[in-house]
């Protein structure tokens, strides 16, 4: 090798280095500055629900439970649209719709956070109290409905979430779905499978990408802040309700950070960042896990299947 | 035949699938630009936010922070993230380059507000301010990956032809990146940079505890800077019917953003699509 030619990879492989060091700062910075409600805490910070700034007692159960809860629901209403989707947009749609079609979800997915929340305060909340002053009283009875109909709340919260995760699950599915072999179609169809039953083969045959799509999905869910913020109601209680206004990690960091009036109070929101960073850290990996896999299963073509954000 | 009557149901349910979630899009897009227009106007681009209550104003100051914000983050993250794209294309076999890759995706997933909280502790707290720098670091931070992974498989898409005909002529490594492999792929590289720029320009969260916001006009790197994100919440989140305006007039700039973004980036995709196809 050429010196030149070491220089140039030593140059360029330090920014690359850049990546790595950035990673593992935010992993240093973000459990050193939570050590000290680590130490104070321990494990009761995730057992209590008592969020008590001016005692100085935190216990974070509810914006787990919130986060936790929100994106679960959220998954629930996205996965079978973004499925449908990608397997409309893949196998069923004509060629002309396609191009347009993949536009409008990219479209779903680039709308800013901050738009989803504003349109959910003025236009979903009300939507979603009507809905629920209008909820006969024998279902209200339910402890899945039971509550104030305020309109904010877990309800409003998992459908925005749901919305914006729609796009990015459907356009991994998407990838995953055309990485299968067309031998497998063909082999269908030839065995005479109606449309729906060759679909549901190469389905099967995905299914390791697809539960990473759903996975990555989830991962999404997880950190969404600003949307879910404006329409969840900040009240930090573990409720089984769909009424009832609750909260989730992300938005209690958006909400009480600047106000972290002393250390330990800081420390504890801290401690929330990091738990958020390892819980998405976790779910993306093993989602990247998945569809890699699928990938490999499928290989003859080196499908580019790794997401990245800027699909928007 | 039941079979083939499922498979239309299942047809017909795809297709609807497609429906459900373009309600949605139709219905915000809708509202953003129904009540947004209302109240945008050249005051709106050209003055700072009123007092409570005094009608008017605009959000000229936080559209400067948005700009300056944005700039910062591309100015740390642009040569950052392309070098970087440049090191995954060229020596892709090696175990550095899938330990990046995997830093790059991993950073790509992490949530923007735990963005906030590392550049809140490693800018924030040594300055002992909330500032622009502190603002655009965040937003550097988040467009870095994006950046380098679309520079990266741009690379891979050129001709190997083109790499070997250089170093074939005796250029040295750098010298057949950079005046050959690179410019082959800028195009390319220019519109994912608009991309992620037109993403970057909608986070919020990310900036809520580094550049926090500012009332009034600032150009300043040292202090809170207002950015049309962090206004519009601020605005949606108050009680006052004119903020809520102005809240919808920032939402239908932002959009406008990002749709001039996406589309520009599109036809620039297919027309360098058609070049190389002739």
């Amino acid at each position: 090798m050429r010196s030149s030619d070491f220089a140039f990879r030593v140059g360029v492989g330090a920014f690359a280095a850049a990546l790595l060091l950035i990673v593992v700062a935010i992993a240093v910075t973000l459990a050193n500055d939570s050590t000290l409600s680590i130490q104070r805490f321990g494990l009761r910070f995730w057992g209590t629900s008592n969020w008590d700034p001016v005692a100085g007692e935190f216990g974070a159960l509810p914006f787990i439970w919130g986060t936790l809860y929100s994106s679960v629901l959220a998954l629930l209403i996205a996965t079978p649209v973004a499925l449908g989707i990608a397997v409309f947009i893949s196998e069923l749609c004509p060629n002309a719709l396609r191009a347009p079609l993949i536009f409008l979800t990219e479209l779903l997915a680039a709308i800013p956070s901050i738009v989803y929340g504003l349109w959910g305060i003025f236009v979903l909340v009300p939507a979603v109290r009507a809905v629920e002053i209008a909820m006969p009283a024998s279902l209200r009875a339910l402890p899945l409905f039971s509550g104030p109909p305020l309109g904010v709340g877990m309800f409003a919260a998992a459908l925005i979430l749901a919305v914006m995760v729609v796009p990015f699950t459907s356009a991994i599915a998407r990838e995953v779905l055309r990485a299968v072999p067309a031998s497998q179609r063909e082999a269908a169809f030839a065995l005479g499978a109606t449309r729906f039953e060759a679909i549901r083969a190469e389905m099967f045959y995905a299914r390791t990408g697809i539960v990473g799509a759903v996975m990555l999905g989830f991962g999404r869910a997880l950190g969404e802040t600003m949307a879910v913020t404006m329409v969840i109601g900040n009240n930090p209680q573990v409720s089984l309700s769909l009424f009832a206004p609750q909260y989730t990690m992300a938005a209690v960091l958006a909400n009480e950070f600047t106000e972290a009036a002393n250390a330990l109070y800081l420390s504890a929101l801290v401690e929330i960042g990091l738990v958020l960073f390892v819980i998405t850290l976790f779910v993306n990996m093993l989602s990247r896990a998945l569809i890699w896999s699928m990938a490999r299963q499928a290989a003859p073509r080196p499908a580019v299947l790794v997401p990245r954000g800027a699909e928007a | 035949m039941p079979r083939k009557v499922l498979s239309a149901c299942f047809v017909g349910a795809c297709a609807l699938c497609v429906g459900l979630a373009l309600v949605p899009l139709a219905f915000v897009l809708f509202f953003v630009v129904s009540q947004g227009i209302q109240s945008l106007n050249v005051d709106f681009f050209t003055h700072g936010p009123r007092p409570v209550g005094e009608p008017g104003g605009g959000m000229a100051n936080a559209i400067v922070g948005t700009l300056m914000l944005t700039g910062l983050a591309a100015a740390m993250a642009v040569p950052i993230g392309i070098l970087s794209g440049v090191y995954l294309a060229e020596y892709r076999g090696s175990r550095f380059a899938s330990a990046v890759r995997f830093a790059a995706d991993t950073l790509n997933g992490v949530p923007s507000i735990v963005i906030g909280v590392f550049a809140y502790a490693v800018v924030v707290l040594p300055l002992r301010h909330f500032s622009t720098l502190a603002g655009g670091f965040a937003l550097g931070v988040m467009m870095i990956p994006i950046i380098a992974r679309t520079t990266e498989e741009l690379l891979l898409l050129v001709p190997n032809a083109l790499r070997e005909g250089a170093l074939a002529l005796g250029a040295t490594r750098a010298r057949a990146v950079f005046t050959v492999i690179v410019p082959a792929a800028l195009p390319g590289i220019i519109t994912g940079v608009v991309l992620a720029l037109a993403r970057i320009a909608g986070e919020t969260a990310p900036l809520l505890f580094t550049s926090f916001n500012n009332r009034f006009f600032s150009t300043s790197l040292t202090q809170p800077i207002s950015s049309i994100t962090v206004q519009v919440f601020t605005y949606a989140i108050s009680p006052y019917e004119d903020w809520h305006r102005q809240a919808w007039a920032g939402a239908l700039v932002l959009v406008t953003i990002v749709l001039v973004c996406s589309m520009a980036a599109r036809l620039a995709a297919a027309r360098v699509a058609s070049i190389r196809g002739q």
